[in-house]
């Protein structure tokens, strides 16, 4: 890529620098914004990951409580 | 398993991408004509290209769904249409700034090339409304595809028209031997072309992997029985 760049012309800041700068810059935007709307979604499913791993965490908690006073109660 | 290689995809779209962007601005040379504003050319055409063959390939994964009556078959059409009808608003964009800067007009009415290019995309802007009208997924799945395969069958319909009509001011760069366009130009154009559509398979394989981690996660829910969250998503085809 070196030499290619060494013989590459001079960019031309003229009128139409603007409108190619305007074309290359709303498509960067639309894949930025892109982006943006598929990690605020694979936020919401990290959350919801989350709030599911507690809800089993203190299902099995519960299951565990009574199984032991179910265990203490057949010894007893 | 959608995620599966995405990551050297996505690096090998980033790569493409800045390897473009490189031959756009330092290699290519200037057009003799259109001088510093043809370099949308590079940007516009290929997005075009990718667009409406993305509706196509929508169209084919929509044949796949009815012939399996696989729901995964459905979110791929789905996911494709989506990708392309984002690619149509880059199109449009970008087409209107370059006829501004050449024409002087941001759209020309009478040319056929820019109006079917929007007749396309408003057909597509209306397969959402038309899909989520339908509640019954499995309903809404088979009758998506319908309207996949028909209009991914109008996309080269429509592309051949364009080519045999007539054209006012809009250039027809392919429609001589060698594409009409010197080797530099078109090295860069073909490597544009492939960044384009490489950024288009990672887009695509990005959505059914978040779309896919959804619908486990709902699966989940329900399996372990828990409250269902607030905001679900009711739009998108679910994945496995």
């Amino acid at each position: 890529m070196l030499p290619l760049l060494a013989d590459a012309p001079a960019l031309p800041l003229d009128e139409a620098g603007k409108y190619v700068a305007g074309a290359y810059v709303v498509f960067l935007a639309l894949i930025v914004v892109y982006v943006a709307i598929m990690a605020a979604k694979l936020q919401r499913i990290e959350r919801e990951l989350r709030e599911l791993a507690g809800f089993a965490e203190q299902r099995s908690r519960e299951r565990a409580e009574v199984e032991a006073e179910h265990a203490e109660v057949g010894g007893g | 398993m959608y995620g599966k290689g995405l990551r050297p995809l996505s690096i090998a779209t980033v790569a493409a991408l800045v390897a473009s962007l490189s031959l756009v601005f330092f290699y290519a040379p200037l057009d003799a004509d259109q001088g510093f504003i043809q370099k949308i050319f590079y940007l516009h055409v290929p997005l075009a290209i990718v667009a409406l063959v993305g509706f196509v390939v929508g169209g084919v994964f929509a044949i796949l769904h009815l012939r399996s009556g696989e729901g995964r078959w459905d979110a791929y059409s789905y996911v494709s249409i989506h990708m392309s009808v984002i690619f149509g608003v880059a199109v449009l964009i970008t087409g209107s700034i370059w006829a501004k800067a050449s024409w002087g007009h941001w759209w020309v009415w009478d040319e056929p090339t820019l109006v079917s290019f929007l007749i396309v995309f408003l057909m597509y802007a209306t397969y959402y409304p038309f899909r989520y009208a339908i509640e019954d997924r499995e309903r809404q799945g088979r009758y998506a595809s319908v309207f996949a395969i028909t209009a991914g069958a109008f996309v080269p319909l429509n592309f051949m028209a364009v080519r045999m009509a007539q054209s006012l001011v809009h250039p027809r760069v392919f429609a001589t031997t060698n594409g009409g366009l010197p080797g530099s130009m078109m090295l860069t154009f073909l490597v544009s072309l492939l960044a384009i559509g490489l950024l288009w398979v990672t887009l695509v394989k990005f959505e059914l992997t978040a779309k896919s981690a959804s619908g486990q996660l709902k699966r989940l829910r329900r399996a372990i029985d828990a409250p269902a969250p607030g905001g679900a998503s009711r739009v998108a085809p679910e994945v496995s």
